[in-house]
């Protein structure tokens, strides 16, 4: 497909040089640790943004953060863009790279490194899944929070890009809350330290500011993250509703009542029908919407949380109400909520958007989500984080058709326009990457945008690190 | 006498901010000045004070979230969140008694300052955490807003969060978004008594693996007990441990957590008023607010090793301190000298961290670095973010360390 956005074009000098570049990196890193053939480059085309297509010059794959050091000191020196990447699961096109520049894939620095109970840490290298960390912790009862969708495949490292976040955030925050310290090498290959096991900052808090950032600030190449001991229980509940606007102020009044559930996920009649088709979990298809609230603590707690969410709901008119009654229940109904992107792709090429609203402007947003991709001719399947107001939109449209992608694409525009006049924003948990880079002026001002590209240049003047992505292509400056 | 500046708008603060952007002259930079006693001393023969920009802008108690211009004050905050059953979790500290400031502190202060109290180290985390959105003036005197007022944003640079915690070197700060959350219905604190230093730091990251949400762990040594609650508690040492939430819940986990402690030392339970009345006190640093001058530090540092790291100290100097977040936070208060050099240095020795100098008199005040030193490059790095948000260095100059050496 040749979609709208655009790229930088790319440097024709570096573009002669190849043959010299690729022998310079060889030179020093490992014998396996530089992909160039072109046949194994095409993995690192894409990422899970599969609309665009860029064949990177080379992908270093080091196992170590001086080689990370070593490949970004050569690049800075020589002048190549940088593009860091993990296990390559951005649906916003952040780990997508360009005929001129280097992917640097961290997959490889997979171990952890330390954990450490009685401080519920854990240093992990960048390249280690978000989930292996909960596994390796499990056994004692501990956990780490933050749970994006992708959980099996993504890597921390790109969780700690986009500051990820996932159905367990309403009760224990994203990425940065739960992020301790990083290791960071910077665009000249400087190695630094930021936080640690102890907590708050001895100056400028850069650990904030790195979280999210996308690779433009430098490359993470190890992590310690926080771990939580596990509650004593925990149970999702399905409930039925007979529309979204119902389901969407069960949640307000959820929230107004003063409980917090630890996952609020929402489903519309489409989302519904794709994960039970695929994953059988038993959702009701009967209904128009569904929530799965998920409850943690002793049996004690969850009796008396759930009985009021059930007041609540049942004030809503929901239709349904399945308490699961075994591990086995539970893990199925959260099958089909995890599987709900994977799903969609069974039956249509889609893009997921990713807008976030306030919680009073829920059923608002659904409702013109609808309008608007109607309006296109296309269909739209919802399925997303209620508590938090994080919407996923999936857009099907067929890829090999180029005027259903741009007409999916454009809707895609106007939904997200839809959730920042909402008061929302454009991307509460995959980043700006390409996809929503030429819609950051709908949410910022000038200014804003200025002295966000001047913080930016802060860290890497040249904008070596991940060029194309997040800031509008005009108007950058130093 | 410096000149106090209290501009009622916004684009009046930037005006003032260009201004001074054009001449270079500098600006101290203040919400309602109750924080302003520590940081290294700023020479400005101009204050600027967000204190007139006072007010709810906006809140919603069902989205859990509220913005505020910079200058309201906490306690305005504080009663429209009660009212509605909501409270800022990350429970910000009033320094007021510590450092022996006067006026009243602001929500802008807060955030400016990141200031978080007991409930840091557990699940509510920082100020900073709490930080959705909010509107500066950088020192370029331009009107910049950041982040936005949603749980989840990841569009753009998380600018906001850089401002918390920089004590307005960076930028002022004339309204903030943050979230609220659901104020427990109920409290209670499991003491634990007569154990040691080293005992307590175990037990309390103990007790903070059970599935219990222990919402507090501080540890008070016998030389501050008395400090607390009227000197109402009992025993030698008091290691103290809260629960909140639903009552039938906070009981039912009570009692296990005193099934759990029994075998290390007597027990003590305390109920909701005491509990509330206790952490405040904690919060607050009840055993340093002895009108003195007397050098006073927050040492941050890996839980694990705080015991150890007050025991080292102790063998240098006249030392006094006690615990909060685990062991995480230790407050140090020296007899005489700040002795910065011997505590930074035992600091790294054991774990790395940070000592901040909260109090101390004004000679050596300006003799010692109140914040921590940071590596060179880490240092150099800061100084070219300074220098993108305030290029000619009128906010605040020298009140973060290392500010001028390395730009």
């Amino acid at each position: 497909m040749t979609g709208t956005i655009a790229f930088r074009e790319p440097d024709a000098g570096i573009l002669a040089r190849r043959e010299t570049i690729i022998e310079e990196l060889q030179a020093l890193l490992p014998e396996d640790a530089l992909v160039h053939e072109a046949r194994e480059l095409v993995p690192f085309e894409t990422d899970a943004f599969l609309a665009y297509h860029r064949v990177p010059l080379a992908v270093c794959l080091p196992e170590t953060t001086e080689d990370v050091a070593k490949v970004l000191r050569y690049c800075h020196e020589n002048g190549i863009p940088v593009v860091p990447r993990g296990a390559g699961t951005s649906l916003a096109g952040g780990a997508i790279g360009q005929e001129d520049a280097i992917i640097l894939g961290l997959s490889r620095m997979n171990r952890i490194l330390d954990i450490d109970l009685p401080n519920r840490a854990a240093v992990v290298q960048a390249g280690v899944t978000n989930i292996a960390i909960s596994e390796a912790v499990a056994p004692e009862g501990f956990f780490y929070a933050p749970d994006p969708s992708s959980q099996l495949a993504c890597t921390i490292g790109g969780n700690i890009g986009m500051n990820s976040g996932g159905a367990h955030c309403l009760k224990y925050g994203v990425t940065t809350n739960n992020l301790l310290g990083v290791k960071l090498v910077l665009v000249d290959g400087t190695i630094i330290d930021l936080g640690g096991k102890m907590l708050d900052s001895g100056s400028l808090d850069l650990l904030a500011l790195v979280c999210g950032s996308e690779g433009q600030l430098g490359i993470i190449t190890e992590a310690t993250v926080r771990l939580l001991a596990k509650p004593e229980g925990a149970r999702p509940v399905l409930f039925g509703f007979p529309s979204s606007e119902s389901a969407g102020a069960c949640v307000t009044d959820i929230i107004a009542a003063g409980i917090i559930p630890v996952a609020i996920e929402f489903m519309d009649k489409p989302a519904i029908e794709i994960c039970e088709a695929f994953a059988h979990a038993g959702y009701p298809l009967d209904a128009a919407a569904l929530l799965i609230i998920e409850v943690e603590g002793s049996e004690e707690e969850m009796e008396a949380m759930l009985g009021r969410i059930v007041t609540i709901a049942e004030s809503h008119g929901v239709m349904a109400v399945r308490r699961c009654q075994s591990a086995t229940e539970a893990a199925l109904i959260w099958k089909g909520r995890k599987s709900a992107f994977g799903a969609t792709g069974r039956i249509a090429d889609y893009i997921c958007m990713d807008g976030t609203v306030p919680l009073s402007q829920l059923s608002y947003v659904l409702r013109k989500t609808s309008e608007i991709t109607d309006r296109y001719g296309l269909r739209v399947a919802n399925v997303f984080h209620a508590g938090d107001g994080n919407m996923h939109p999936l857009i099907l449209y067929n890829i090999n058709d180029p005027e259903d992608a741009a007409r999916a694409e454009e809707a895609g525009a106007e939904i997200l326009k839809l959730c920042v006049e909402a008061g929302g924003c454009l991307t509460g948990e995959h980043g700006v990457g390409i996809e929503k880079r030429d819609l950051m002026r709908h949410q910022y001002g000038e200014a804003d945008l200025r002295q966000q590209m001047a913080v930016r240049a802060a860290f890497d003047p040249a904008w070596s690190l991940n060029p194309s992505k997040v800031f509008p292509l005009e108007g950058r400056n130093d | 006498m410096t000149e106090l500046l209290t501009p009622e708008t916004e684009a009046e603060a930037a005006a003032i901010i260009a201004r001074h952007h054009d001449s270079g002259a500098p600006l101290r930079l203040c919400g309602g000045d109750t924080r302003s006693g520590f940081g290294n001393p700023v020479e400005a023969e101009v204050t600027l004070s967000s204190r007139a920009l006072s007010g709810i802008v906006a809140y919603e108690p069902s989205e859990m979230v509220m913005t505020a211009k910079a200058g309201t004050p906490v306690a305005e905050i504080e009663a429209a969140l009660a009212e509605n059953g909501q409270f800022l979790a990350f429970e910000p500290m009033d320094h007021r008694g510590m450092i022996g400031t006067e006026g009243t502190p602001t929500i802008g202060g807060v955030f400016a300052a990141n200031v978080s109290g007991p409930r840091r180290f557990a699940l509510a985390g920082a100020a900073r955490d709490h930080l959705l959105g909010a509107r500066f003036v950088n020192g370029r005197g331009e009107a910049i807003r950041a982040g936005g007022r949603v749980m989840k944003n990841v569009t753009g640079l998380d600018l906001s969060r850089l401002i918390a915690g920089s004590h307005g070197t960076l930028g002022f700060l004339t309204e903030v978004t943050f979230k609220v959350l659901p104020a427990p219905k109920s409290a209670a604190t499991l003491i634990v008594t007569d154990l040691t230093e080293e005992d307590a730091v175990k037990l309390m990251a103990a007790a903070m693996a059970l599935p219990l949400e222990v919402s507090g762990a501080s540890h008070l040594p016998y030389s501050v007990r008395s400090a607390f609650l009227n000197d109402g508690i009992n025993g030698d040492s008091a290691t103290c441990l809260r629960l909140e939430g639903l009552p039938e819940s906070v009981s039912a986990r009570l009692d296990k957590l005193a099934a759990y402690a029994e075998p290390f030392g007597p027990l003590t339970r305390l109920g909701d008023a005491d509990t509330r009345e206790l952490w405040r006190e904690i919060r607050d640093v009840a055993p340093y607010q002895d009108r003195s001058l007397r050098p006073l530090w927050r040492v941050s540092v890996t839980p694990s090793e705080a015991a150890a790291l007050v025991g080292a100290m102790r063998l240098e100097a006249a030392v006094d301190a006690f615990y909060d977040w685990q062991g995480g936070l230790v407050w140090m208060r020296m007899d005489g000298a700040p002795e910065a050099d011997i505590l930074r240095a035992l600091l790294k020795k054991h774990g790395g961290g940070h000592a901040t100098l909260m109090r101390v008199d004004p000679a050596a005040r300006k003799l010692t670095p109140a914040f921590e030193p940071q590596p060179a490059a880490v240092a150099a790095l800061d100084a070219r973010i300074r220098a993108k948000l305030d290029p000619r260095g009128i906010f605040n100059p020298g009140k973060m360390a290392q500010q001028e050496m390395a730009a």
